[in-house]
């Protein structure tokens, strides 16, 4: 029993890595006002490019490094059209996920080998594998915790940092102000446009590099519609983590314990209906953005940033 | 000297025009960098998009009824500024109901109404599944974009559920999907694939129009997403607009769902939540919000998808090339949407504040 609660564990972990680094990434992102739905579409685009130099350079260091560059990129045309063109927030990020899945799979259609037809699906690249850190692994249950690979380690470093960067420090607080009320962080000398750009960079960086984790250690290789989702469920995550990075751990994994569960299930060979399991994530953020929005103590503590999703224009009254 | 962006007293119809012909030719340019940088002659490839699309014109038309129905639903909502992102889920659930009808209901009624029944149905399931998130949001303020997108992942998950589950067809050789509609359900067809959904799209298009433009109800609706202190003032109701207007363009996405079911595939299976409800969501943008411009916006837009699929068979090109086109031409739409209500203007060094306009 307590092996097989390890191996969940581990699972878990590894299944929610991805999805730490994109919350906590999307958490600046719209702390900052902008709301970024092309999660899924960065996510997608980082996977593929991550395997693809992966591939054929062998390096994981630069297959990383890519990854976020690319991610970091996808926002940035995000942030021209919203921030300085004044674009709609929410029809530029489902731009940003349509052509990133779209990319994706045309890519990966042509970054192959010849002898494969240039397709890359189905190609063995190299693998980040799990470090165990010893004696620490070998505990019963936490072990699962110190059994991971490289990118997961720095996750446990990511969240408390990210937590400490936004509570306690300046720039954590002139984050806040832009995305609470970007007049008065005007005002008060911040320049509101290089805050949102630079956070929702940052939040393509961090998505990238999730992205890069599926296809290079959590499930190696890459296949068409790799994220199958997981850039949507991070948007339920923010939500889920109250925009505190600090939070963004607990719904991750309970999301990756979710697929973890389903795949024992399943194994198993149980009659619970795969379905309303996979369902009752989205049903249950459904009830907690009610929850939140009801509860207007609740918004007073922990809201989502006044301004998100607004665009800000000096010019305007 | 410094550039500034000044508020147009009135939106400039030039451009609304303008804006989406130069953002396709765009998004054209960069798809074609896209195809050089992959060694393929981006004109060679358009032309065998074009050809393809042009050839397999009832493909075109049967993909072009679901992104013209829910690309008119869409236009509804977003003319009220409400981010219905839902209507992939809409569209899902509204193919379910109808199946419910045409694989259930057909000993309990005479064959004549099965079909309206199920296209009745799949409306109302469609409806419901956007009068949720309305209502919450018209009630209790809770962010619609969220709720909405959150609903189409339990829309496509409860479907998955059925078809391979409990509605699995014992007959299927193991294939998931639901045992074939009686043929007294099925949408008569026009030309090939072609079913009579495109009737109902030109039809509503027209009607949308109308409503939007010269009614009572549709000018109310047009002051709530303009000016909603504007809409106070007037005495309008907004939440039960909202509630009204969201019914209404989930209705549409349903009947989407229900027609793309019993017109195209006459059972319940994959093949419903292909993305069509975020495609509506091109649609409508590209079309400027104006039902009468989505049929048109919703054909280029299957053109390109069979397009696509047409080049992956004659230049073995990845058929996403015409996804790809389709995501990138909002880019340059929204960025040139900034000038149907900014307009630039330069102003010299030296002189001190920018007048409001």
């Amino acid at each position: 029993m307590l092996d097989l609660l390890t191996s969940i564990l581990a699972i878990t972990l590894r299944a929610g890595t991805s999805l730490v680094y994109a919350t906590v990434g999307e958490i600046y992102t719209e702390r900052s006002g902008v709301l970024n739905l092309g999660i899924e579409g960065m996510m997608m685009l980082g996977a593929l490019s991550a395997f693809a130099v992966a591939y054929h350079t062998g390096s994981l260091l630069l297959a990383f490094l890519i990854a976020g560059l690319v991610g970091g990129l996808m926002a940035a045309l995000h942030a021209f059209i919203t921030v300085t063109m004044r674009g709609n927030q929410v029809v530029s990020g489902l731009s940003v996920t349509l052509a990133g899945t779209g990319l994706a799979s045309y890519l990966g259609q042509r970054l192959g080998p010849a002898s494969n037809n240039y397709y890359l699906a189905g190609m063995v690249g190299p693998k980040l594998l799990p470090l165990a850190i010893r004696p620490l692994a070998d505990w019963p249950l936490l072990g699962a915790l110190f059994n991971q690979d490289v990118i997961t380690y720095l996750m446990y470093l990511l969240v408390p940092l990210a937590w400490f960067y936004m509570y306690k420090t300046r720039a954590g607080l002139n984050l806040r102000a832009v995305g609470e009320n970007p007049r008065t962080a005007d005002a008060m000398g911040i320049d509101v446009t290089r805050v949102r750009y630079g956070y929702t960079i940052l939040g393509g960086i961090l998505t990238g590099l999730g992205g890069a984790h599926l296809t290079l250690a959590y499930t190696p290789g890459w296949a068409e519609n790799i994220t199958g989702g997981r850039g949507w469920i991070v948007i339920a995550l923010v939500i889920f983590a109250m925009w505190n990075p600090g939070r963004s751990i607990w719904g991750a994994l309970i999301f990756g314990g979710i697929n973890a569960i389903q795949f024992r299930l399943q194994a198993a060979g149980t009659v619970i209906p795969a379905a309303f399991l996979n369902m009752s994530p989205y049903l249950v953020t459904v009830l907690m953005l009610v929850i939140i929005t009801v509860s207007s103590t609740a918004r007073h503590q922990i809201g989502a940033p006044a301004a998100l999703g607004k665009a800000y224009m000096r010019e305007d009254k | 000297m410094q550039l500034v962006f000044e508020k147009r007293a009135a939106f400039s119809r030039q451009t609304q025009v303008l804006v989406p012909i130069v953002s396709f030719v765009v998004s054209l340019l960069l798809g074609a960098i896209l195809l050089l940088a992959s060694n393929v002659n981006p004109l060679t490839a358009y032309a065998a998009m074009a050809t393809g699309a042009l050839r397999a014109w009832t493909e075109t038309l049967v993909k072009a009824i679901p992104l013209m129905l829910a690309g008119l639903g869409v236009t509804i909502a977003f003319k009220m500024q409400f981010w219905n992102i839902g209507a992939e889920g809409q569209i899902v659930l509204g193919g379910v109901a109808a199946a419910w009808v045409a694989l259930f209901w057909a000993n309990g009624l005479p064959a004549w109404t099965l079909l309206p029944t199920a296209l009745l149905v799949g409306i109302l399931a469609g409806a419901l599944w956007a009068g949720l998130p309305a209502v919450l949001k018209a009630y209790f303020k809770v962010d619609e974009t969220l709720t909405t997108l959150m609903l189409n992942y339990v829309a496509i998950l409860f479907a998955q559920h059925l078809y391979y589950g409990p509605w699995r067809d014992p007959k299927g050789y193991g294939f998931p999907g639901s045992a074939p509609f009686p043929e007294a359900a099925w949408l008569p067809r026009l030309a090939g694939r072609v079913h009579y959904g495109l009737i109902f799209a030109l039809i509503l298009a027209f009607v949308l129009w109308f409503v939007l433009q010269r009614t009572r109800w549709g000018f109310e609706l047009r002051i709530i997403g303009e000016n909603q202190t504007a809409a106070r003032y007037l005495g309008i109701e907004i939440a039960r607009n909202i509630v009204l207007a969201l019914l209404l363009s989930g209705a549409i996405s349903g009947l989407a769902g229900a027609c793309e079911a019993l017109g195209v595939l006459h059972r319940l299976q994959h093949g419903l939540a292909l993305g069509y409800g975020y495609t509506a969501i091109i649609v409508a943008w590209m079309a400027q919000l104006n039902p009468l411009a989505v049929p048109f916006v919703a054909l280029l837009m299957a053109g390109l998808l069979v397009g696509g699929d047409q080049v992956q068979l004659s230049m073995r090109l990845p058929a996403a090339v015409g996804v790809v086109l389709q995501g990138l031409v909002l880019f340059p739409l929204l960025a040139g949407n900034l000038f149907t209500e900014y307009r630039l203007r330069v102003i010299r060094s030296g002189s001190a504040r920018v007048k409001e306009a």
